[in-house]
């Protein structure tokens, strides 16, 4: 669940296919940089309504799942 | 580094305006003297005294740039790298200069304050957490310098003009002087501007410099007794400066040569021009001297021309210093009565016009210049384009801060 809507976001950002991105797919290939995964975040919260504050640097979209729904618990 | 002056030549132009979004639309909507004025549609006017602007209209920031990029970038330096695309494929100067002789100078006279708007709400309504990590870059005024030079990889000096509505005409003349003293091969220079928007309006209406007529036929009105302020407008305009024997070498199309430029502050007042005008035609004196006018040649003048009451008159005032006797068989006319005051970018806009006058022999009109002032008593070229072979064509910009810039061409 929050997988699928890391990916659609991403998707919609830089139009891609979402089904395209994975767990492993790095924000550098991505062409994601730090201040985009900081707006990425911004975007997060109000689809998951969560206070999300990034306190560690994330390489993978699985490591984001992984926050994400490591702060949801 | 070489010592000796060398020759500075336009290779390439870009513009989106409110009257074309391109150099061509744009120049061809001039000889025609097209309105680019119309209510305001990017913000709501209910509680606004100026109800018109000169809105760039239909443009499409997706044909020059990807999502990802337009989503952190300001519509400010949007209209700049637009600009800036359309001259450099003009010139194709891409892979012709060393990167580290590639120069930008392009100048905006406020930045992004549209982001700035959006940010501040959110501040407001949602906490500092929610401003967005692009709010810095989408803000600050030598952005639009900082992303043409990555997009166009130009490692000289990439430099932002921020002299408010003389931007554009200083960073074209920093750039020539650049080239000329051989510092950089090439350069993209102009300006951009985009601040349509509520604070902005709200403040320049409130220092009374905007006209508040409802009828875009009867708003900007340069050099016209009826004048009452100025038309806000938007957009950019680009030029590529070239070494006129890097340009031959490579066998460029060549518009005009750059030959002068003026640069001056009246010192006088924060907003209002001197009366006097001696800043204004200090500028207007040094470019001819650099530009080797003879008193001889056919004059064209884009003037600022922004259809305030001071303006026009201490310009018109202006141009009588410069020129002396000559000043009367000058052909003068201020583009701004058709693209609105564009601000940052008017400079570099203006400057196209001026290249192609000297490229085709057509001077664009001062249009809705119906009731003349006898304080403004030159040939200001009413409401229709006019023939002329002009030889030397100077464009005036005097910004905010008493800023005076002047740069001329003459045709190769």
């Amino acid at each position: 669940m929050v997988f699928e809507t890391v990916c659609r976001i991403i998707a919609e950002r830089i139009e891609c296919d979402p089904e395209s991105i994975t767990r492993e797919s790095t924000f550098r290939d991505l062409g994601i940089d730090s201040l985009d995964t900081v707006d990425l975040m911004m975007n997060l919260d109000d689809e998951l309504g969560l206070e999300l504050e990034l306190d560690e640097k994330l390489e993978t979209v699985g490591d984001l799942v992984d926050f994400i729904e490591s702060k949801q618990e | 580094m070489e010592k000796k002056i060398r020759r500075v030549v336009v290779t390439g132009i870009g513009a989106v305006t409110p009257i074309g979004l391109t150099a061509d639309e744009t120049w061809s909507a001039m000889l025609e003297g097209k309105n680019g004025i119309a209510p305001i549609t990017l913000f709501d006017t209910s509680e606004f005294k100026t109800k018109l602007a000169a809105e760039v209209k239909g443009f499409e920031p997706r044909n020059y740039m990807e999502k990802a990029e337009i989503l952190k970038t300001d519509r400010y330096a949007i209209f700049g790298i637009a600009a800036s695309q359309e001259a450099v494929d003009d010139s194709g100067i891409m892979g012709t200069v060393d990167p580290e002789r590639f120069a930008v100078y392009f100048g905006s006279g406020i930045g992004g304050i549209s982001s700035f708007e959006t940010e501040h709400t959110k501040l407001m309504q949602r906490g500092p957490k929610r401003v967005s990590p692009y709010f810095v870059p989408e803000l600050i005024a030598n952005m639009a310098a900082g992303m043409i030079a990555i997009r166009f990889n130009c490692q000289n000096a990439a430099l932002p003009a921020v002299t408010a509505c003389a931007s554009g005409s200083n960073a074209i003349g920093e750039a020539i002087r650049a080239i000329r003293h051989g510092y950089c091969d090439a350069a993209i220079t102009g300006g951009c501007e985009a601040a349509i928007t509520p604070t902005g309006v709200a403040g320049f209406v409130n220092m009374q410099a905007l006209s508040v007529s409802e009828d875009p036929d009867a708003a900007s009105l340069p050099f016209d007794k009826r004048r009452a302020g100025f038309v806000i407008g938007e957009g950019g305009a680009a030029l590529i400066l070239e070494e006129y024997e890097h340009a031959k070498a490579r066998g460029a199309k060549i518009y005009a040569e750059a030959v002068g430029y003026g640069s001056t502050c009246d010192a006088h007042h924060i907003t209002a021009p001197d009366p006097e005008a001696g800043g204004a035609s200090r500028a207007m004196k040094q470019a001819l001297e650099e530009a080797g006018y003879t008193g001889a040649e056919t004059v064209y003048v884009n003037a600022h021309g922004t259809g305030t009451p001071l303006n026009d008159k201490s310009e018109t005032k202006a141009v009588k210093l410069a020129l002396g006797e000559r000043a009367k068989d000058a052909y003068i006319s201020s583009t701004k009565s058709m693209t609105g005051h564009m601000l940052g970018a008017a400079g570099a806009v203006e400057a196209i016009a001026c290249v192609k006058a000297l490229q085709e022999g057509i001077i664009p009109p001062t249009i809705n210049l119906n009731e003349p002032d006898e304080e403004c008593d030159l040939n200001y070229c009413p409401n229709t384009a006019v023939k002329a072979d002009i030889e030397l064509a100077v464009s005036n910009s005097l910004g905010f801060g008493g800023h005076n810039a002047c740069v001329a061409f003459r045709k190769i």
